[in-house]
C-alpha cells in the first residue's frame, strides 16, 4: 500500500518534471523556426493599437484570437470579412465606428461611442491586420464543411 | 474557536459576503444586457460589468482563501497568529484595492486583459497586500509547535498563487505573447495551485467532520494535488490550441487537459470515501454539505464539463463561444465558490458560540443555489452549443445567432434568481451567527 512518504514524492516529482517540460516546450515554441506569433511583422502602430485595445478593455465585450467575452463579434480577421460584406471598405467602417461620438448599434447591441482619433483609429486597425495574419492553426478558416461558401461576420 | 487570533478569520468571511453580493448584481446586469435590457449601458456598459464580475469573482473567492488560512493555520500550528493587527491591516488594505480597482472599472481605468483587468499601480500594491499576509501565514506556521501536511499544502497553494501573480505583469508587444504567459497566471492558478488551498481546506474540513486519521486524509491529499499538477501544469496547453503558438501545444495540451478530469474525480472519490469511513458523527451537517457538495460539483464541472470542450477537435469549434461559459461557472462555483462557503459554514458556529447549523435555513441555502447554478450552466451550455452550430457551423452573422439564443439567456436569469436567493439565504444565516466572541473559545467544537 502506498505510504503517506512515497505519496509526497509523487507530488514534488512529478511537480517538478512536468514544470521544467513545460518550461522547456514554452522555450522550444518561441524559439527562431518554431515561432509563428507572426512577431516580425509587428509595426509600431500595430503596437499602439494593442494598446489602445487594451485600455479600452474591448475584450470585455469581443472576441480576439477566440478569447473574450462572447458579447460582441469575433474580430479576429474582421477586416478581410468586412471587406467582403462592404465591397473593399472594411477599413474604412472599422474607423468611422471607432471615431463615432454616437453608440454604433448595429443589430440591437450597444457600443460604447470612443470617438477616437483618426491615428487611434488607423492604430487599432494596423493592430487587427496584424492579428489577422498570425498561423492559428486552423481556428480561422471555415471550419464546417456545411458552410465553406457562406460569407460570415 | 482554539485561538483568539482565528477571530480575523471572521472578517474576511464577511468581506467575501459582501463582494459576493456585489459580483451576483452585476451578473445581473449581464444577463438583462444580453436579453436586450441594457438600459444603464451609459453608466455600466457590458465590459465594465464583466470586469466587475470576474474581477470580484477572484477578490471575493482570494479573501475566502486569506480568512480560511487565518482560521485554519492557528489550528493546525498550535499558535496564535504572529500578529493580529496586521492582518486586520491587511484586511483593509485587501478591501481598499478591490473596491478602488472595481470604482476605476466604471471610469475606463484598467487594463483590458481578461481577468487581469486591475490597473498595473493596483497590481504593485496586491503584490505588498498578499506578502503582507504570506509573511503573516509563514512565520504563524514554522513558529507554530507542529507543520501538517495539510497546513504546509494550503500555504504552498498560498505561496505559489502569489509567485504566480507576478508573469501576468510582464510587458508585451505582442498580443500572443500577452495572452500566451496571461495564462500562466490565470490557468496555472485556477486548475493549480488554486487546487492545491482547494485541498489543503478540504483535508481539514474531512479531518475534523469525519474523524478519519490524519494521516490517512493528508497521503490522499498528495495524491490528489500530484495529479492535479501532473496534469495541470502542461494542459495549460489546452488555452494555446489557436491563439497563434506552435501546433506542439495542440498535442501537450490535448493530452494532458484529457488527464485532467481525473484529479478531480479523485477529490470526489476521496471525499465520499472518507465521509463513508469516518465514525465520528460531527452535528455540523450543514458544514458537510458544502464540503462534499464542493468536490463533487467540482468534478462535474471544473472535470466533466471541462473535458467536454477540451480535446483540441472540439475546442476549434467551441473556443471563443458561450460553451466556455458554460464551464466557468459550473467549475468556479463547485470547485472555490463551495469550498469557501464550506470552510465558513464550518468555523462561523466555532467563531460566534453560535451552533445554528440545524436551521431549514441553511439547507434551502445549499439546495438553492446549487440547483439554480446547475440552471445557468444548463442555460449557458444550450445557447453555447446553439452557437456554436448556427456560428461556426452554418456560418450566421454573430448578432443574428444572438437574437436566436437570447430566450436561453431569460432562462439563466430566471436560474440566476434561485442561485441569488440560495446565496442571500446563505447570507442570512451568516448575519444571525452574530459576531465571533472570546466566550465561544470555552464551548467545546
Amino acid at each position: 500500500m502506498l505510504s503517506k512518504k512515497q505519496a509526497r514524492t509523487f507530488f514534488l516529482g512529478g511537480t517538478l518534471v512536468t514544470f521544467l517540460i513545460f518550461i522547456g516546450l514554452t522555450i522550444y515554441s518561441f524559439s527562431e523556426g518554431n515561432d509563428q506569433t507572426n512577431q516580425e511583422n509587428l509595426t509600431e502602430s500595430a503596437v499602439r493599437g494593442k494598446k489602445i485595445w487594451e485600455k479600452n478593455n474591448c475584450m470585455g465585450c469581443h472576441t480576439l484570437l477566440g478569447e473574450g467575452a462572447y458579447y460582441a463579434p469575433e474580430l479576429t480577421k474582421v477586416v478581410d470579412r468586412l471587406n467582403i460584406r462592404y465591397d473593399g471598405k472594411g477599413e474604412e467602417v472599422i474607423k468611422s465606428i471607432l471615431t463615432s461620438k454616437i453608440p454604433w448599434q448595429l443589430n440591437g447591441r450597444k457600443m460604447v461611442a470612443y470617438g477616437m482619433t483618426k491615428q487611434e483609429a488607423e492604430d487599432v486597425v494596423a493592430f487587427f491586420n496584424w492579428i489577422g495574419k498570425i498561423d492559428l492553426n486552423g481556428f480561422d478558416r471555415v471550419v464546417s464543411p456545411l458552410a465553406k461558401d457562406k460569407i460570415n461576420n | 474557536m482554539k485561538y483568539k487570533s482565528q477571530k480575523v478569520a471572521y472578517w474576511f468571511f464577511a468581506l467575501s459576503m459582501l463582494l459576493l453580493v456585489l459580483q451576483i448584481t452585476y451578473g445581473f446586469i449581464m444577463g438583462f444586457a444580453r436579453i436586450g435590457f441594457d438600459n444603464l449601458h451609459e453608466f455600466i456598459p457590458f465590459n465594465t460589468a464583466r470586469a466587475v464580475h470576474t474581477n470580484l469573482l477572484v477578490v471575493w473567492l482570494l479573501s475566502g482563501f486569506m480568512g480560511a488560512a487565518y482560521y485554519i493555520i492557528p489550528e493546525e500550528a498550535q499558535k496564535e497568529l504572529v500578529s493580529v493587527k496586521l492582518a486586520y491591516v491587511q484586511l483593509i488594505s485587501l478591501a481598499l484595492v478591490g473596491v478602488t480597482a472595481v470604482i476605476g472599472f466604471h471610469f475606463n481605468i484598467w487594463e483590458g486583459r481578461k481577468f487581469l483587468e486591475i490597473p498595473r499601480p493596483l497590481d504593485y500594491l496586491v503584490v505588498i497586500n498578499v506578502l503582507l499576509f504570506l509573511g503573516l501565514i509563514l512565520i504563524t506556521l514554522f513558529k507554530g509547535k507542529r507543520q501538517t501536511t495539510t497546513a504546509l499544502v494550503l500555504s504552498m497553494g498560498l505561496l505559489f498563487a502569489a509567485l504566480l501573480y507576478l508573469p501576468g505583469m510582464l510587458p508585451f508587444d505582442s498580443q500572443v505573447k500577452d495572452s500566451f504567459f496571461r495564462w500562466w497566471v490565470v490557468h496555472l492558478w485556477v486548475e493549480g495551485v488554486w487546487e492545491l488551498i482547494m485541498g489543503g481546506i478540504l483535508s481539514f474540513l474531512l479531518i475534523k467532520l469525519t474523524g478519519v486519521d490524519r494521516e490517512v486524509i493528508e497521503k490522499w491529499l498528495y495524491v490528489i494535488v500530484g495529479l492535479t499538477f501532473l496534469s495541470g501544469v502542461l494542459g495549460t496547453g489546452h488555452h494555446y490550441y489557436y491563439i497563434g503558438v506552435n501546433k506542439i501545444w495542440i498535442i501537450v495540451g490535448g493530452i494532458f487537459s484529457a488527464l485532467e478530469p481525473l484529479a478531480f474525480l479523485a477529490m470526489a472519490l476521496f471525499a465520499v470515501n472518507m465521509y463513508r469511513k469516518g465514525e465520528k458523527k460531527h452535528p455540523n451537517k450543514l458544514a458537510l454539505y458544502w464540503t462534499l457538495g464542493a468536490a463533487i460539483v467540482a468534478f462535474v464541472g471544473a472535470g466533466l464539463l471541462g473535458f467536454a470542450h477540451t480535446l483540441p477537435q472540439t475546442n476549434l469549434y467551441t473556443h471563443g463561444t458561450l460553451v466556455t461559459a458554460m464551464h466557468g461557472h459550473l467549475a468556479f462555483w463547485g470547485a472555490y465558490g463551495m469550498i469557501v462557503l464550506a470552510i465558513i459554514s464550518y468555523s462561523l458556529p466555532n467563531l460566534t458560540g453560535r451552533k445554528l447549523f440545524d436551521s431549514s435555513r441553511g439547507r434551502m441555502a445549499f439546495w438553492l443555489s446549487n440547483i439554480g447554478m446547475i440552471g445557468m450552466t444548463v442555460a449557458f451550455g444550450v445557447a453555447g452549443v446553439a452557437q456554436v452550430y448556427l456560428e461556426r457551423k452554418f456560418k450566421m452573422d454573430f448578432m443574428l445567432v444572438q437574437k436566436e439564443i437570447g430566450i436561453h439567456f431569460v432562462v439563466l436569469v430566471i436560474c440566476a434568481s434561485i442561485f441569488a436567493t440560495g446565496i442571500i439565504l446563505y447570507i442570512v444565516d451568516f448575519i444571525k451567527h452574530g459576531q465571533p466572541t472570546d466566550e465561544a473559545l470555552e464551548i467545546k467544537n
